[in-house]
């Protein structure tokens, strides 16, 4: 069923995006997001889906014709990267409170400045409390199926919420993998058609967006959100399950690698996952008990499923690719802490690596699981890996 | 006002269903100073009500009658546009401004 090709990051995305045919994209380009949105505007000139692509201005344009668009009842989506995510930021909050099923694709990249075209997660975690569901990809493959996923989970009736599929810009957006692509109708199956529940183009039923919310009801806006986005973790695993059925790749909250009987797991996002399990093999190969935990879903935060699957570990090191200028721990550092608060007595240490794109070596991850083991992990204070002194 | 809502029972997103309820949603309690007409100056040319941003103003057969305290904020246009000074702005805590047409000195939404 399932047809092998080698594609990039970004065609792998903009592939996925042809079998869906969203019924508006609206974006903006900017480095390493630009290519996805040639490819994809490409299939739209050559007549391969019945998009309409709307050409903006400014991000800030992009997410605000998105949320137009999606409030009229159509299914809609974007795709952007570090500075664009940046100046979108204002409307990104407004699409998840109007609870409105956007999908964007954020290719990873450092926010400025200094300017900076490359990896990291700065942009990403920057909006981590907007309201939008995070899933970070590992390579084209997860690119591909997350994306294909996050529509269907973002229009679940029960959730309704805006899903940002993530991956690595340049790293994984611009190196040609191998992939499995579904069939077209395989991909229009899983998804279904998108049956808006108030249209604002249903003349026969008026509805009101984004009215003045005052004292009187707001909070209880920001309450049934808050229970919409912890609804979205029994989606996100039967979304993960059935798309597992069809391709037999299932998805979950997190991806394991040898950690079951691991005394040291290294816990990361997207591509470096990759190089950790690289190490993770050679380390085992000399005896040492080792794993790593990709995380795939930051938002809704697994906490209580990741304090299961890494709790029994004695050292952990979260490997957070970037800064969270608090002088204490990068984003992800700080929530895996707090997960195990209570329900774990691991010993939780914190790196920031790979800023700008900097590479994660392989001798940086041994280094860390050395850390792990020497009883030298940076407890109190993230570490900054692989930075010159 | 109606018993206000709890979380679970509101449409997502902060909608709202129904069309043309803004009329539901009492603001008079945001006002300080009340307009106050005295009838016997006034020359019902009506400015006020044209003036009115909150269309307060109850004309009856091209009569002048009075205000809709539910939702007046208490600006001041219409004591400013009269041509006549027939209406002045009273301090909703001065008790010369006594109570409104329906005995209540701050309005609120008919049960
Ligand atoms: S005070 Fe303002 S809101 Fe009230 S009736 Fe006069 S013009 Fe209208
Ligand atoms: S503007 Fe003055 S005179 Fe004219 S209708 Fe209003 S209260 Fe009467």
């Amino acid at each position: 069923m399932g047809r092998v090709v080698a594609l990039t990051g970004n065609e792998a995305a903009a592939e996925a995006m042809r079998q869906i045919d969203p019924d508006v994209v609206a974006a903006y380009p900017i480095t390493p997001q630009t290519e996805l949105m040639h490819k994809f505007a490409d299939f739209v000139a050559d007549g391969l889906v019945k998009t309409e692509v709307i050409l903006v201005e400014s991000e800030h344009s992009a997410m605000s014709a998105c949320v137009g668009a999606c409030a009229a009842g159509a299914r809609v989506m974007t795709a952007t990267s570090a500075n664009g995510l940046a100046l979108m930021w204002e409307i990104v909050y407004i699409a998840a409170s109007l609870r409105l099923p956007i999908v964007m694709t954020v290719v990873n990249r450092a926010l400025s400045g200094p300017i900076n075209i490359h990896c990291d997660h700065s942009d990403t975690m920057g909006c981590r409390d907007s309201g939008w569901i995070q899933l970070y990809g590992e390579n084209p493959q997860e690119a591909y199926d997350n994306l294909i996923q996050a529509l269907k989970i973002a229009e679940h009736p029960d959730i309704l919420l805006p899903v940002m599929p993530t991956y690595d810009g340049f790293i994984i957006s611009h190196t040609l993998e191998r992939l499995e692509v579904l069939g077209d109708d395989e991909v229009k199956r899983f998804v279904g058609e998108f049956k808006p529940a108030h249209p604002l183009l249903d003349l026969s039923r008026p509805v009101t967006y984004g009215p003045l919310d005052l004292q009187d009801y707001y909070f209880e806006h920001k309450k049934a959100q808050a229970e919409a986005m912890k609804r979205a973790k029994g989606v996100v695993r039967a979304v993960g399950e059935e798309y597992g059925r069809l391709t037999g790749r299932s998805y979950g909250f997190f991806d394991a690698y040898r950690t079951e009987d691991a005394e040291q797991i290294i816990l990361c996002l997207g591509s470096s996952a990759g190089t950790a399990k690289e190490v993770v093999d050679e380390l085992r190969e000399k005896g040492r008990r080792v794993g790593v935990l990709k995380l795939r879903m930051f938002r809704p935060f697994p906490a209580e499923e990741l304090a299961g699957a890494i709790g029994h570990a004695s050292a952990i090191a979260v490997l957070d690719r970037a800064e969270g200028f608090n002088g204490v721990s990068g984003p992800v550092g700080l929530e895996v802490r707090s997960a195990l608060y209570g329900r774990s007595a691991a010993l939780v240490g914190n790196y920031i690596y790979g800023l700008g794109g900097r590479d994660l070596r392989p001798e940086l991850i041994v280094q860390v699981f050395d850390d792990l083991a020497g009883g030298r992990a940076p407890l109190l204070e993230a570490a900054h890996l692989g930075v010159r002194e | 006002m109606a018993k206000e809502k709890g979380y679970r029972e509101l449409p997502p997103g902060g909608l709202i269903l129904e069309a043309g309820n803004a009329a539901e949603y009492i603001t008079g309690g945001w006002r300080t100073y009340r307009p106050q007409v005295d009838k016997g100056l006034c020359t019902n040319c009506l400015q006020c009500w044209l003036l009115c941003p909150d269309c307060c103003i109850h004309v009856d057969d091209g009569t002048m009658t009075g205000y809709d305290y539910d939702h007046c904020k208490g600006c001041g246009i219409c004591a400013r546009i009269c041509p006549v000074k027939a209406i002045t702005m009273i301090l909703e805590t001065d008790p010369r401004g006594g109570a409104d047409e329906r005995g209540q000195f701050n309005s609120k939404k008919k049960a």
